[in-house]
């Protein structure tokens, strides 16, 4: 597909005349709207964020240049790179297992799709994505309170010696917010990955029950090679999801206890409007933004390859 | 493929979204308001809120009766002013308050910790209004926690930014029945004694004392202050508050505080979940009978007054000596009138209303649980001594006594009670943080929060 930059000019002066052209320019009247928002909405205030990374201003009064500065403190202060530590952290519980308890309850589903059952499973599995975040992370924190459900059931169990108030425990309350993620994401992946299933071709599974595979050897050779991409969309989707986790966080623990459950969204939001440090809240928001992309694109790139 | 490519499309979508982009260029802020100061000279009389219709605009804290019940019987006196009153969470609040004083000025507005509003010129300056309205006569311990000096700093000096619709108080609230139970029959008077009855409670298998610990909100503050109270004078503490220059935490009385707190933790009087517990579960414990004692303020008196009625007493905290002087935490609901506010004269002649009208001070005690601000020969509404009511209200008239009015230690800087005193009493409570070590990162972040300002 290379090209000579000189074969590159000679389409460029073409293009450029087409903008005088009547019809390109009813596409550009289409495209305007949704241009402007896109303007306005989503790259000022980019580049408005990363401005302020370079001030140190208090959101009000005047700012003073620091440069990089901000940047340095967001390595260095053991808060900030802590936050960032833990968000790394929650990828686990928010991306690792929604997608390969996703990838189990899929096929499970599919094997049994005729019956009722696997109707009642999927709604009920993607019930989650229907209610708010916010409203999950309350009913979790009820549940997972030292009188909640889960401590009563592990009670019941036997299991008494285990129960503690998850969210306020430092060795359990990031693993606790983590399974709130993972509980929310789940019934995505899991739908993405039906979905995905259902367009292989049946042919495939025939062929390779003749040659004496059985259903695990199914799974590995036929399914998980075919569902390439929806795994790469939910693996993005919710390691997305993860670094920039701030709803759940907020509601169940804040934060707390004693910083364990800080994530860099959270605390971007107290930087910015409780510490009044809108310099470094910005540039950890940007830190977080190339973290995401960093870790996006090669997720991304892995998909686009296995299309080839 | 190659048709994809437009450049000269991009190069214009790139015109478009850098046009946008061109207010970015100046250095953010620096456009706040200039200071207002109200000269008492300008004014020939105090200001009124005059006879024609007039509509106040109002920012007032969710959840608190209080300033809604004032400004509907102020309505009914003065029929020409009518309300406009946005209601939001304290914490919201605190977080909004710079960006609404200074786009959105409103007339009358429930404030956070106010050093740094004043600093960024978003406050009225009200010593006008205190020299015409008299409010410079009332006890000045009343106003010292609403002055500031120039630039925000010190507090407890210079000039009046801010008014209380009442005086909070916060110390120890008791259960009557579970305090029989354990022999209580009336409040400790020393520190040990207090000690006696927790460990009491804990081996008759009641809970000595319900606290909230948990999210950004740690409530072991309300006990460790308290400590910090039975321990040492209320003066050094406020230096601290105030910010006044050179001022610690970290001073041996605090260390014996803290310890003090420690020992409470290490000994189990307070409840294992107490890192995840918020303030509501915290009351619904109490309120439910779970609990002996809880450490809170005067703005629960007239709730538990309804919902645990004869059943609950309120002490203020021992001090460490037998017949040593009594000290809590005590601070003035603060409203305050935004710089720019458009009806600023009839905000202040409303403050100036809830501390002298004989039926707003009524409402101030039976909606607010408080005592009203004031001069000191103020009308006092009756409470029934049966009342947990008129307990608080009498501790407040001993504070007063012994000068021992304390502002909240969460309220030093803006950021110090979620980022600082909240995770390290967590820590404390979890066993991973030493008293000492606790007293010297607040004051090492203290210090830091004042210099980033």
């Amino acid at each position: 597909m290379t090209r000579s930059a000189g074969a590159r000019s000679a389409h460029r002066r073409p293009a450029v005349t087409k903008l005088g052209d009547p019809r390109g320019l009813v596409g550009w009247l289409f495209v305007a709207p949704a241009l402007v928002f896109y303007a306005v909405f989503v790259l000022r205030p980019t580049v408005l964020t990363f401005q302020y990374s370079l001030y140190e201003w208090n959101g009000i009064g005047a700012s003073t240049w620091v440069g990089l500065a901000n940047y340095g403190k967001v390595f260095t202060d053991p808060d900030l790179s802590d936050s960032l530590v833990n968000a790394f952290q929650l990828i686990v519980f928010f991306s690792a297992i929604p997608v390969v308890l996703g990838l189990a309850i899929a096929a499970t589903i599919r094997r049994i799709a005729a019956s009722r059952l696997a109707l009642v499973a999927r709604t009920v599995l993607f019930l989650p994505q229907v209610i708010p975040l916010v409203a999950a992370g309350i009913a979790w924190s009820w549940l997972l309170a030292s009188t909640g459900v889960i401590n009563q059931l592990l009670s019941i169990i036997g299991l008494g010696g285990v129960t503690r108030a998850w969210l306020g425990d430092f060795a359990t309350a990031l693993p606790a917010v983590g399974m709130i993620g993972a509980w929310v994401l789940l019934g995505l992946c899991t739908l993405l990955l039906l979905a995905g299933m259902s367009k292989i071709d049946p042919a495939l599974y025939e062929a390779a029950r003749l040659d004496g595979a059985g259903p695990w050897r199914e799974f590995v050779s036929i399914t998980v090679p075919s569902l390439r991409q929806e795994i790469a969309v939910c693996v993005t989707v919710t390691v997305i999801a993860a670094l920039s986790s701030f709803d759940i966080i907020y509601i169940a623990t804040q934060g707390g206890p004693g910083n364990t459950t800080m994530v860099p969204g959270l605390q971007i939001f107290y930087l910015a409007f409780s510490e009044r440090e809108v310099g470094m809240a910005s540039a950890l928001a940007v830190v977080l933004m190339v973290l995401v992309i960093a870790c996006a694109l090669p997720i991304q790139w892995f998909a686009k390859d296995g299309n080839r | 493929m190659a048709r994809r490519v437009r450049p000269g499309r991009s190069g214009a979508a790139l015109v478009i979204a850098m046009g946008t982009l061109t207010a970015a260029c100046a250095a953010p802020g620096g456009n706040s308001p200039q200071p207002q100061a109200t000269s008492a000279s300008s004014m020939s009389a105090a200001p009124t809120c005059g006879s024609a219709p007039i509509k106040l605009n109002g920012y007032f804290e969710a959840g608190f009766p209080l300033p809604k019940a004032l400004t509907t019987e102020f309505t009914k006196q003065h029929p020409n002013v009518t309300w406009d009153i946005r209601e939001d969470q304290f914490a919201v609040i605190t977080q909004n308050a710079p960006r609404v004083l200074a786009d959105n000025p409103p007339d009358l507005m429930r404030l956070p910790q106010v050093s740094e509003l004043v600093k960024d010129n978003l406050l009225k300056n009200l010593d006008g209004y205190a020299t015409a309205f008299g409010w410079d006569k009332w006890p000045a311990s009343q106003l010292e926690q609403l002055r500031l000096g120039p630039g925000g700093r010190p507090r407890g000096e210079g000039s009046l930014y801010a008014l209380g619709l009442n005086f909070s108080m916060t110390g120890v609230f008791y259960n009557k029945k579970l305090a029989a139970q354990v022999g209580m029959s009336t409040p400790p008077t020393t520190l040990a004694e207090l000690d006696h009855v927790l460990d009491k409670a804990k081996n008759a298998g009641i809970t000595p004392i319900v606290q909230f610990n948990g999210g950004a909100t740690g409530g072991l503050a309300f006990p460790l202050q308290n400590l910090m109270a039975s321990y040492g004078p209320a003066g050094p503490v406020n230096d601290w508050i105030f910010q006044k220059p050179g001022a610690t935490i970290d001073t041996p009385s605090n260390l014996r505080a803290t310890q003090h707190l420690e020992k409470w933790i290490k000994a189990g009087y307070f409840p294992k979940d107490v890192n995840a517990l918020d303030y509501a579960t915290m009351m619904s414990r109490f309120i439910d009978g779970q609990g002996l004692f809880m450490f809170n303020g005067d703005w629960e008196s007239g709730n538990l007054d309804k919902q645990m009625p004869g059943n609950v007493g309120f002490s203020l905290m021992p001090p460490a000596q037998q017949g040593g002087k009594l000290a809590a935490m005590s601070a003035p609901l603060t409203f305050g009138i935004a710089a720019n506010a458009k009806n600023a004269d009839c905000a202040a002649f409303f403050l100036n209303w809830v501390a002298t009208d004989q039926r707003a001070r009524d409402i101030g005690v039976e909606v607010g649980g408080s005592r009203p601000m004031g001069p000191a020969e103020a009308y006092m509404p009756a409470v029934a001594a049966d009342k947990v009511t008129a307990s608080t209200l009498a501790a407040g008239a001993d504070i007063a006594e012994d000068n021992g009015a304390m502002d909240f230690i969460a309220n030093a800087t803006g950021a110090i009670y979620a980022k600082s005193w909240t995770p390290q009493l967590q820590k404390l409570v979890a066993g991973q943080q030493t008293p000492q070590e606790l007293l010297k990162t607040v004051q090492a972040d203290y210090a830091g929060q004042l210099e980033g300002n």
